[in-house]
């Protein structure tokens, strides 16, 4: 009778360390998890700030420089197909993160290509409402840098957590997955080529 | 045992230096950090003074940093770094600004970003960092070697934007909001304190021995004076901020690439 009590006493408290082992664990989990999602929202937003502020610079540009309709129409057309591309957080799979930073990566280019045009018009160049909306543009691409840096420290975190062991046992249980990461543009780990012919 | 202890230490710190480029906090903290020595003393002393009575008075944190190279990190991005690394700013209003400075070289352009906290970033948009403090105040005088000059006037314009957004004022009744959490705590302690006079007396008239539960309501009552004296300290550590004299530190600001820059 009395050993009864003693092995009941026993699984009570191992029930109750695994229980509190897996409780904490889970709730970092769900924790870091929401960090994650939350950094991805910043990174979205800053992506987000970037297409607002394009209507306003295609107006500036198109007032002195009307004549170079192509280079701005593929500007709105990558903003478009930019922003026609979002990502649920819960949903950042290797591919979807790629289609989403290919579709960034187009309107960047885009972008560029418009400021190697617009050194061509002094006009345009003193114009200082341009000059501000270049300014801000050149911040939302700080911004873009920094929470893109931000997001892959905080999903590495997250991805850390979640594969050492014994918590990899619960993520597997609980169905927590490895987060992807941005990486460096395709081609921009190579040096440009430069040549005078 | 205690030589592998040290080994062991020694890794750590050599690994989390050589981990990082970006120069470590300063200790003693301070708002202006010359490691390129551009600046003579005099200047270091004058600067900090102002930035550090503006941090007094506004909360707001305006560091001044010059390096003598930026060990391959685009200048935004060693800005916002170190601004994060040091906590520049305020942890809740996230309220810190960076000035970084790179003299010109023999072969490498000088280079100046002014990298404004998220909580700044309202009232010093890019635009106006780039136009008004960068290209107006600092780029101009840096063209022809009054450093001193240009930081100067740039960290004026900054103060003179950053006092509209938090006012001394406003820093002072946040202060004293906190007094009012204090405050609340001993009310609850009041409540507890009475209570357990109550039960001790109840125990007394039944004449059962109630002491364990007594000895909780202590432990509690104990628990919570050290709560309370840890508060104090917390207010106290206010005050020797607004003490003025040296600045009180770095309080976990963060940066989201707000800001702009320039070289020349």
């Amino acid at each position: 009778m009395k050993k009864t009590w003693i092995i009941l006493a026993v699984i009570v408290v191992v029930a109750l360390v695994i229980y509190s082992s897996v409780k904490g664990t889970y709730n970092t989990m769900v924790t870091m998890d929401e960090g994650v999602s939350a950094s991805w929202a910043q990174v979205e937003n800053v992506y987000q700030r970037r297409a607002d502020l394009i209507p306003n610079l295609v107006n500036t540009v198109k007032g002195y420089a009307s004549h170079e309709r192509e280079t701005l129409e593929g500007v709105i057309e990558a903003r478009s197909k930019a922003t026609s591309v979002n990502i649920n957080p819960e949903n950042l799979t290797p591919e979807s993160l790629q289609q989403f930073q290919d579709a960034q990566s187009g309107l960047t280019s885009a972008l560029s290509r418009l400021m190697v045009v617009v050194e061509q018009y002094p006009d345009l160049k003193a114009n200082q409402n341009f000059l501000d909306l270049q300014a801000q543009l050149e911040g939302t691409e700080n911004r873009i840098a920094v929470e893109r840096r931000k997001f892959n420290e905080s999903a590495q975190s997250f991805n850390t957590f979640i594969r050492t062991f014994p918590k990899n046992i619960y993520a597997n249980i609980f169905g927590f997955e490895k987060k992807s990461y941005f990486e460096a543009e395709q081609g921009a780990e190579k040096a440009p080529q430069v040549s005078f012919d | 045992m205690i030589k592998q202890f040290l080994y062991i230490l020694a890794l750590f710190i050599g690994f989390s230096v050589s981990a990082q480029d970006i120069p470590e906090k300063p200790n003693p903290p301070r708002l202006v950090n010359d490691f390129a020595n551009v600046l003579n003393p005099q200047q270091v002393t004058q600067l900090e003074g102002e930035l550090t009575e503006f941090a007094r008075q506004t909360s707001t944190q305006i560091v001044v940093v010059t390096v003598p190279t930026l060990d391959g990190y685009d200048v935004s991005d060693y800005a916002f770094r170190l601004g994060e690394k040091w906590g520049v700013g305020t942890g809740d209003r996230d309220n810190g600004v960076v000035v970084l400075f790179k003299p010109k070289t023999a072969n490498e352009k000088g280079q100046v970003f002014v990298a404004v906290g998220y909580g700044l970033e309202g009232i010093i948009p890019d635009a106006t960092a780039n136009r008004d403090i960068v290209n107006n105040e600092m780029i101009p005088r840096f063209q022809v070697g009054d450093i001193f000059g240009g930081l100067y006037n740039g960290t004026k314009v900054i103060m003179a934007l950053a006092a509209q957004e938090y006012s001394a004022g406003e820093y002072h009744e946040k202060v004293s909001g906190g007094g009012g959490g204090a405050g609340i705590i001993v009310v609850i302690f009041a409540i507890i304190f009475i209570l357990s006079l109550f039960r001790r007396r109840r125990s007394y008239y039944t004449g059962g021995s109630n002491l364990p539960l007594w000895l909780l309501m202590g432990s509690m009552m104990s628990s919570g004076h050290n709560r309370g004296g840890s508060f104090g300290n917390f207010s106290g550590g206010g005050g020797s901020f607004g003490g003025g004299g040296s600045f009180g530190g770095f309080g976990g600001g963060s940066f989201g690439g707000g800001g702009a820059g320039g070289s020349w």
